[in-house]
């Protein structure tokens, strides 16, 4: 009897934990690290630890997620990290579109194809941005001016997404600016408002603060529609007042930054398919519709063949512009 | 008047029994990661920032800026005894608060660090709370040329000194900007120096240089020079603490001085690590002990410690009045604040009026709390000094390697702070001088980038340097200060050649 009982059991036993693994999806059984390709406070860090409070408040998975920074090399050092732990999937690495646009046009050591797409979630837009008291109401009025003399145009990086689009807008316009790399957008708003440059294409969360304290305005954005509304940012004017820039005769109708959700390469599928649900999971709670408001940026979510193709749109976009400027690395 | 009226409104905010608390916690916090090297004020507060998340934006920044003051404090701790700095902005702490506290007199040493870093974070609260607006205006004024202009006046104010020869000093700065331009450059996005190593992309951390460059360098000299158990005798005398604080009015000019170029570097955001430098460079100068600095002279705690927490503490307002931070821990806290939904900017002063002076209230009474309570660990850390050397020692190492492997847990910095270990020891042995290798660290990539911005803008003129009356001021005060040590030696070898040659060298 108890021999019988005890084999009973056993074999319960046996064939529930030959089950489990078969039915119930990949879990993650030990802690979670979030990779911040970028310093402490700046936009892809503040996104990696609005996730992980919204995880962690919801509880979204059992076990702990710790933040951590390497925006070394602009980014760089998190992707090459992210590269060396190829088949671990408890690195989760945020970025932006640096990802795949910083191989190109430096010897990084690291390419997008040694790491597993999972996300973009929530977009940057850029605008052009004029000191407060410059002259110019319309970006027409200011390219006409640019054509006839050479203007600063500051910018995050070199050769990033603020220089990509400066010189865009170099080819649009026909006219030529004088680029001027700082370390942040935050940096290159400082001194538009000091009047040391005459323009930048900053995000709207890098220059909000500086709008709304009279320092600089934007012209317009670069953006096939107008951003959507939401609540002032002067007394009179908010995101909504900002025309685009196709509607100022400035011919460049889209431009954003996706903030970009890696694992390392050779994860499985399953592994994977684990995070894109607990993203999606965030991207439901108004924690997140608070998050993506007060960054002023815009929610998307684009996933599996949609984000592929995507980023193969914006390479060969970004491919051209750095070949005009030959800025590709052989 | 008005600022004064809204201070006293802050008051009520920053004084009540739960913001208190929260100060006691931070700086306690603080103090930890201060003491700890490698975990350090920047790291701490990001670590503590996503708990603030559910909280009310002004207690969120009260926490956290008490963390950063305790941070401040606690940094100079192992500089003091151990000659590791525990926060970059430390450094210069250790060139006379190391010789002191061995010289059996850390107690001394710690509260006069600790004396006349509250002086010099009081003078920062005093400029926030009367000059925030004037301040922000002076700031926007600063673009290439003129953060060129500082970095330039930081390193003047500091080549030269020292008894090292200027070739030596060269070398030093020569080598310490060759391992700043390692990583990716802002300029030109290209990747320089790596020399293969993958990892060597994001550059190498200030504070795994200086972990190796001063907490190993100097363990391996100790180790040859005098194998022997070195336990420091010193008595646990709390009078010590409050004696060492009467002399701080002694060293007055010093102290204001220290305050001033602190308040500049904090709000130009040249930082704290900058402005500890040229504030000791300076006083070694000016001050009429100049010659004992670097031997244990009070002054050489007082001129560095004084200038970091006032820079410090001015860092902040950049920070909130134009979104720029003049420091690593300014810049947290800057995430923080988007994330509580306000934005820095001109508009806080006048939006958030409550947050703002609560703060500004809670920076005055967080340093009280700080001072207080870290003059009470005096006793306590000068105590560490009695253990002998040959178990001290291995606490070092163990020390430095965990601080290394913490700044980003990465093997990689653990060797290269192994490495540093290896560079100071040999740079003590040939006397070459540590000062200027640090400080091109420090600020040579910064340096190089402003210069090179500035001279995009002028399309490659260097007449952009004397455009206006603040950037030729600079440049030529820092020409003044490289050219006057050289300058006073050619005199004094043209008088009194035997005396000269038998001037004492020493290098720091």
């Amino acid at each position: 009897m108890k021999i019988t009982s005890k084999l009973l059991l056993s074999t319960t036993a046996f064939m529930l934990a030959g089950a489990l693994p078969a039915t119930a999806a990949w879990q993650p059984q030990k802690p979670i690290e979030f990779v911040a390709t970028a310093g402490p406070g700046g936009g892809t860090d503040n996104l990696a630890r609005a996730v992980q409070s919204i995880v962690t408040k919801y509880k979204l998975t059992d076990q702990p997620i710790v933040v951590v920074n390497k925006g070394g090399g602009s980014g760089a050092e998190g992707y090459v990290y992210g590269k060396a732990s190829a088949g671990d999937p408890y690195k989760v690495i945020f970025g932006t579109s640096n990802a795949w646009q910083q191989p190109l046009v430096s010897k990084v050591a690291f390419n997008y194809t040694d790491l597993t797409p999972i996300a973009a979630m929530a977009q940057d837009e850029f605008l052009l941005w004029v000191k407060e008291d410059a002259p110019y109401k319309t970006a027409g009025d200011f390219l006409k001016a640019a054509a006839a003399t050479e203007f600063k145009m500051g910018g995050a990086q070199s050769k990033d997404t603020d220089e990509v689009l400066t010189r865009m807008i170099e080819k649009a316009a026909r006219v030529k600016f004088t680029y001027i790399p700082f370390k942040s957008g935050a940096e290159a708003a400082v001194q538009l408002a000091g009047g040391h440059i005459d323009a930048h294409v900053n995000n709207p969360s890098e220059s909000l603060g500086q709008w709304r304290g009279s320092t600089q305005r934007p012209l317009c954005a670069f953006s096939p529609k107008r951003l959507p509304q939401g609540p002032k940012v002067t007394t009179s004017e908010g995101w909504s007042d900002v025309p685009t820039c196709v509607e100022q005769g400035l011919a460049i109708s889209q431009y954003e930054q996706p903030r970009t959700v890696w694992l390392p390469g050779k994860v499985s599928p399953e592994q994977a398919a684990f995070y894109v649900d607990l993203l999606k999971k965030v991207q439901a709670t108004p924690e997140w519709k608070d998050y993506i408001e007060k960054t002023s940026q815009v929610d998307t979510f684009l996933t599996g063949p949609a984000l592929d193709n995507f980023i193969k749109q914006d390479l060969e976009h970004v491919k051209q512009v750095a070949g005009e400027q030959g800025w590709l690395v052989k | 008047m008005e600022n004064l009226q809204s201070l006293l409104h802050g008051f009520t905010i920053a004084v009540t029994v739960p913001h208190l608390t929260l100060m006691v916690i931070g700086v306690l916090l603080g103090i930890l990661v201060g003491v700890l090297p490698g975990l350090g004020a920047p790291n701490g507060v990001s670590l503590l920032l996503p708990l603030t998340f559910g909280m009310q934006p002004v207690s969120a920044i009260i926490l956290l800026s008490s963390m950063y003051w305790g941070a401040l404090f606690g940094g100079s701790v192992t500089s003091i005894l151990f000659n590791i700095p525990g926060e970059p902005s430390s450094v210069a702490t250790t060139f006379d608060g190391y010789p002191m506290a061995r010289d059996g007199r850390p107690t001394t040493a710690l509260a006069t660090a600790f004396g006349s870093a509250a002086f010099g974070a009081l003078v920062g609260v005093v400029l926030i709370t009367f000059l925030a607006s004037w301040v922000a205006q002076v700031a926007l004024a600063f673009g290439p040329p003129e953060y060129f202009a500082v970095y330039f006046l930081a390193f003047a104010s500091f080549v030269g000194m020292g008894g090292a020869a200027p070739i030596k000093t060269v070398v030093a700065l020569a080598i310490g900007f060759a391992i700043a331009a390692i990583g990716i450059d802002t300029v030109s996005g290209s990747v320089r120096l790596t020399m293969g190593i993958d990892e060597l992309v994001k550059g190498v951390s200030f504070v795994v240089a200086v972990m190796g460059l001063f907490g190993i360098g100097e363990l391996l000299i100790a180790v040859e020079e005098e194998f022997q158990a070195r336990a420091v005798s010193s008595r646990v005398d709390w009078k010590e603490v409050f004696r060492a604080l009467g002399r701080l009015p002694q060293h007055g000019i010093a102290l204001l001085r220290s305050a001033a170029i602190g308040c500049w570097m904090g709000i130009t955001p040249g930082g704290p690590t900058a402005a500890s430098f040229m504030s000791y460079g300076i006083a070694k100068r000016f001050s009429r002990n100049g010659a004992h600095f670097g031997t244990g002279e009070a002054e050489g705690i007082v001129a560095p410690e004084t200038a970091d927490h006032a820079a410090g503490t001015s860092a902040l307002l950049p920070m909130l009045s134009l979104g720029i931070p003049g420091s690593a821990t300014a810049a947290v806290m800057m995430g923080g604040l988007m994330i509580w939904g306000l934005n820095p900017g001109p508009m806080l002063f006048v939006d958030q009026k409550d947050f703002v002076w609560g703060l500004i209230a809670s920076m005055y009474v967080g340093n009280i709390v700080a001072v207080a309570l870290v003059l009470l660990t005096v006793p306590v850390f000068a105590a560490l000094m009695r253990i002998p050397f040959a178990v001290i020692a291995p606490l070092i190492v163990i020390i430095c390697v965990v601080g290394a492997y913490s700044v980003s847990n990465s093997f990689l910095d653990v060797v290269l702070m192994l490495g540093f270990g290896v560079v100071g020891y040999l740079f003590k042995k040939l006397h070459y001088p540590l000062a200027p290798l640090v400080l091109a660290i420090v600020i040579g990539d910064k340096a190089e980038d402003a210069f090179r911005q500035a001279m995009l803008m002028s399309k490659g003129s260097l007449g952009i340097f004397f455009a206006n009356r603040l950037v030729t001021t600079l440049v030529l005060a820092g020409m003044a200060l490289l050219l006057l040590p050289l300058a006073l030696q050619i005199v004094r070898l043209l008088r009194k050649p035997e005396e000269a040659a038998d001037e004492k060298v020493r290098t720091i």
